[in-house]
């Protein structure tokens, strides 16, 4: 069962998404020895960023499949906002201004861009597509590193470290003991952890534990193992330990891996209620790709953690389209059976909506004139009448993206022990997300933090272990 | 609209008497729905634009995308869906599955169409009587196969006249088949009037052969996922070597009937040099892909189509090896024997054209010529718009 004793890597990097493989290229490209534990089986490899699709990056003018420009302050901006100002501004401009400078490396580890996808020019400006997606980028890298002689072994999760006085010796899987001069830690939050999930949400006033009923939309690896472990470790941590990213998904979505294509796209189209029928929250409060995030967690909220989406024939073409088929109906009643939702409620809802309905002149691409009037919750934008079947309607359920529960870091993404860094452990992506990204989300912005870290920490790893080996060829 | 527009469809398809989805067809509906969904590889290939513009696949819509799939197999290994994952998404399978029956389904006559299937029998047959219809005729004309050097005069073992009356109706039956077929099949996506624009782009897609390029220009992926060049140069060599044969025996025509000048041709002929090179492209391009389709991933395509690929393989390769034995040994002894197997060889390679792998060019070129129409239109789906 020993292996790697008698060649002990530089670099150990834990972990096998984009931040470990940014993380393991970039030390092997500086001349450090380097081995790779994936947790996940080959067809299994990835982590969350099998999923993910583009990477947010700044730039200044125009570039291959980015429109116009996105400066570092704009950016930086959207970020401040969108986290309600939970980051850290210094490593914050830090991830911005390296993610200007990292897509020519990506290129030459073989990941490939393409123009924004269709329905998504709202991104064209601000984030670069990868080609085939997250999958393919992952896919280029593994293939770069083993060509670069980066050791790589699957099924190979970690389940204890070795951590001396905050500095790295050894990880342990099971009885195999793996020494290394420098780690990486890139092994993810604790979205696919259950139990601790359960832990993090708590039980509601109806006795209810919401998170037994949630999807996880990414891999079923990310166990929040050596999170837990740095933790008991005194590692210091960050990031809001109860919170995590939560969307509304298709409520027939897997329990892991559903991915983008389980999201329901059409709230803002109609009426969202829950399993007695009533209307919860304003469903044309604003544009849906930035309310996107916030339905999982009313949905999460209300009882036994279902939403159902109602559109009527209107709707039909003018949003992204669903992966399942929605139940359809001829008539209210119908599609109420259809759903499990009591007739009588359900009608009195839709024609309570219905009647405070005031339409304007609807134009889905603005915050347009259609509202309600005298129904609660109200209605702001493109309110139209559920009047024209067939009607649809689609279940919803919370579905998990991640965490945010991080591990505190500093520009060279040290890994801190009671505010002091580790010298040779180090840490990137999901894991130190945190740091910068301390609630909220943006579209791409998990992919930079996880591209500039990684580096950063693949870079810093390299440093520390020639620099350990320097010491021990003179002691 | 879009539900009037279903409705008016089931009815008109029930008024046509048109067949429920095959298995083949349905799986295609499938995955489409979960691509439509995620769109992640549209800059792969034509396949997942073509996709966006549609919210439904019926029929023709499944038909049109399976031969506009190239089975280059990126998306397979891109997709986040793929098995083993429960949604088990391999577009490369199931377009080829369907796009196999599509050959069948729209062959002319429709009664041979079952002659995809099996196809290696097909091919195996067709060979046989090839072979054995030409080397009984050299039997039986000149009593045997091994003669004085005749200085690579064939048409003292085959007339020029009895050639021409054999292979000109076979060849005008080609064209007929595999016109009438893709004719059918045109009809059935309902692809639209082509403009000068639409038909210039198409020429450039077939013969650059564009999707095959991973839509980075690196090329596709093979025995696994990384990106390779050789499919699209081993094509390239296949075609464009069949292409100079064809243009060796339409000059050696052209030198025959307009000029009176009689075959054999030297060795620095034009025919001759047209040959020669045709006839090495011929042999590296399908060496070449038999390499290929032998390393071939595993879940690329659909296994049941390999002896089709490879029967058509096999007959280019004999034929070009063929033709080239017989260019070397036509001064000897054998060269009757060489002609009639290099000649055996040609016409199972033609008969077998309507109804084999050859087809694959004929309907993808359609499916692109309907893309390079469709794309200039604008997009009937306002999902991106709003």
């Amino acid at each position: 069962m020993k292996e790697d004793t008698s060649s002990t890597p530089d670099v150990l990097v834990i972990g096998g998404g984009n931040a470990a493989l940014c993380a393991a290229l970039t030390a092997r490209e500086a001349g450090a020895s380097v081995l790779l534990l994936e947790a996940a089986p080959r067809e299994w490899r990835g982590g969350n960023s099998s999923h993910t699709r583009n990477l947010r990056c700044m730039h200044n003018a125009p570039q291959d499949v980015l429109t116009d420009a996105y400066p570092e302050e704009e950016f930086w901006l959207d970020l401040k906002k969108v986290t309600g100002g939970r980051t850290n501004e210094q490593l914050a401009r830090l991830a911005i201004r390296e993610s200007s400078r990292c897509r020519d490396w990506m290129r030459r580890h073989g990941v490939h861009f393409q123009p924004s996808l269709s329905g998504t020019l709202h991104l064209s400006r601000t984030n670069a597509f990868f080609m085939g997606g997250g999958k393919a980028l992952v896919n280029a890298y593994y293939r770069s590193a083993e060509a670069l002689g980066v050791r790589i072994r699957y099924e190979a999760p970690v389940d204890r470290l070795e951590v001396v006085d905050g500095q790295f010796r050894a990880a342990w899987i099971g009885q195999e003991r793996i020494a290394a001069r420098a780690c990486v830690l890139a092994s993810g939050g604790f979205e696919s952890n259950r139990e601790w999930l359960r832990e993090a949400w708590g039980q509601n006033a109806d006795g209810e534990w919401p998170a037994d009923n949630f999807a996880i939309r990414g891999t079923r690896f990310n166990l929040g193992v050596l999170l837990k472990a740095m933790m008991e470790a005194g590692a210091d941590t960050i990031g809001d330990p109860s919170q995590s990213h939560c969307v509304a998904v298709d409520a027939r979505a897997p329990l892991y891996d559903g991915g983008i294509c389980t999201r329901i796209d059409c709230v803002s189209l109609g009426i969202v209620v829950n399993k007695h029928a009533q209307r919860f929250y304003d469903e044309g409060e604003d544009f849906w790709p930035k309310r996107y995030a916030i339905w999982g967690r009313l949905v999460a909220q209300q009882p036994g953690q279902v939403g159902f989406s109602v559109i009527d024939s209107k709707a039909v073409g003018r949003f992204m389209p669903p992966v399942f088929p929605g139940a359809k109906a001829d008539t209210l009643e119908g599609l109420a059976r259809q759903l499990g939702l009591d007739e009588e409620a359900f009608v009195r809802t839709v024609h309570d909506y219905n009647a405070a309905c005031r339409v304007g002149t609807f134009d889905h691409t603005v915050l347009d004139d259609c509202h309600t009037d005298d129904v609660t919750p109200a209605k702001s934008h493109w309110a139209l009448p559920l009047d024209t079947p067939p009607f649809y309607g689609y279940a919803l359920k919370p579905g998990i993206t991640f965490t945010y529960l991080g591990l505190k870091v500093d520009e060279r993404a040290a890994a801190h022990f009671e505010g002091e860094p580790s010298r040779n452990l180090f840490v990137a992506g999901e894991m130190m997300a945190g740091n910068v990204l301390g609630q909220g989300y943006t579209a791409g912005v998990g992919m930079t933090i996880g591209t500039v870290f990684g580096r950063i920490a693949g870079a810093s790893a390299a440093a520390a272990a020639t620099k350990e080996g320097v010491e021990h060829a003179t002691a | 609209m879009q539900q009037l527009e279903a409705l008016l469809r089931e009815a008109s398809d029930l008024a046509e008497g048109v067949i429920a989805p095959s298995a083949a067809e349905a799986e295609v509906e499938r995955v489409m729905k979960i691509c439509n969904a995620c769109r992640y590889c549209e800059g792969f290939c034509a396949v997942f634009p073509a996709m966006t513009r549609r919210l439904e696949f019926a029929q023709a819509d499944i038909h049109y995308l399976a031969n506009l799939c190239h089975n280059c197999g990126a998306c397979l290994h891109a997709c986040q869906y793929a098995p083993p994952h429960e949604f088990a998404v391999n577009i490369p399978q199931a377009m080829a599955k369907v796009r196999g029956q599509t050959y069948s389904d729209f062959a002319w006559p429709s009664s041979l169409g079952t002659l995809y299937r099996n196809n290696g029998l097909t091919v195996a047959l067709a060979l046989a009587a090839g072979l054995a219809l030409f080397l009984m005729m050299a039997l039986a004309k000149n009593g045997t196969l091994f003669h004085a050097p005749l200085a690579g005069d064939f048409y003292a073992i085959f007339p020029h006249n009895l050639l021409v009356s054999m292979f000109g109706p076979v060849f005008l039956f080609v064209a007929v088949a595999l016109g009438l077929g893709v004719a059918k099949f045109w009809r059935g996506i309902s692809a639209g009037d082509p403009n000068a624009a639409a038909i210039a782009e198409t020429a450039q897609d077939v013969l650059k052969l564009k999707y095959l390029d991973g839509g980075h220009g690196q090329g596709c992926p093979n025995a696994d996922d990384a990106s390779t060049l050789a499919r699209r140069r081993f094509h390239h060599l296949t075609f464009y070597g069949f292409m100079l044969c064809f243009a060796a025996t339409c000059v050696a025509t052209l030198y025959h009937y307009v000029f009176g000048w009689a075959a054999p041709y030297a060795i620095t002929s034009l025919p001759v040099l047209l040959g020669t090179l045709g006839g090495i492209g011929l042999l590296v391009g399908p060496a070449g892909l038999l390499w290929l389709n032998v390393r071939r991933h595993a879940r690329h395509g659909d296994a049941a189509q390999k002896p089709m690929d490879r029967g058509f393989i096999a007959l280019l390769l004999l034929t070009s090896a063929t033709g080239l034995a017989l260019l070397a040994g036509r001064d000897t002894a054998a060269m009757a024997l060489l002609l009639a197997a290099h000649l055996g060889a040609v016409m199972a390679l033609f008969l077998t054209m309507p109804y084999g792998k050859f087809a694959h060019g004929i309907f993808r070129t359609a499916a692109l010529l309907k893309w390079a129409i469709e794309k200039r239109a604008p997009n009937p789906v306002g999902v991106g718009s709003e």
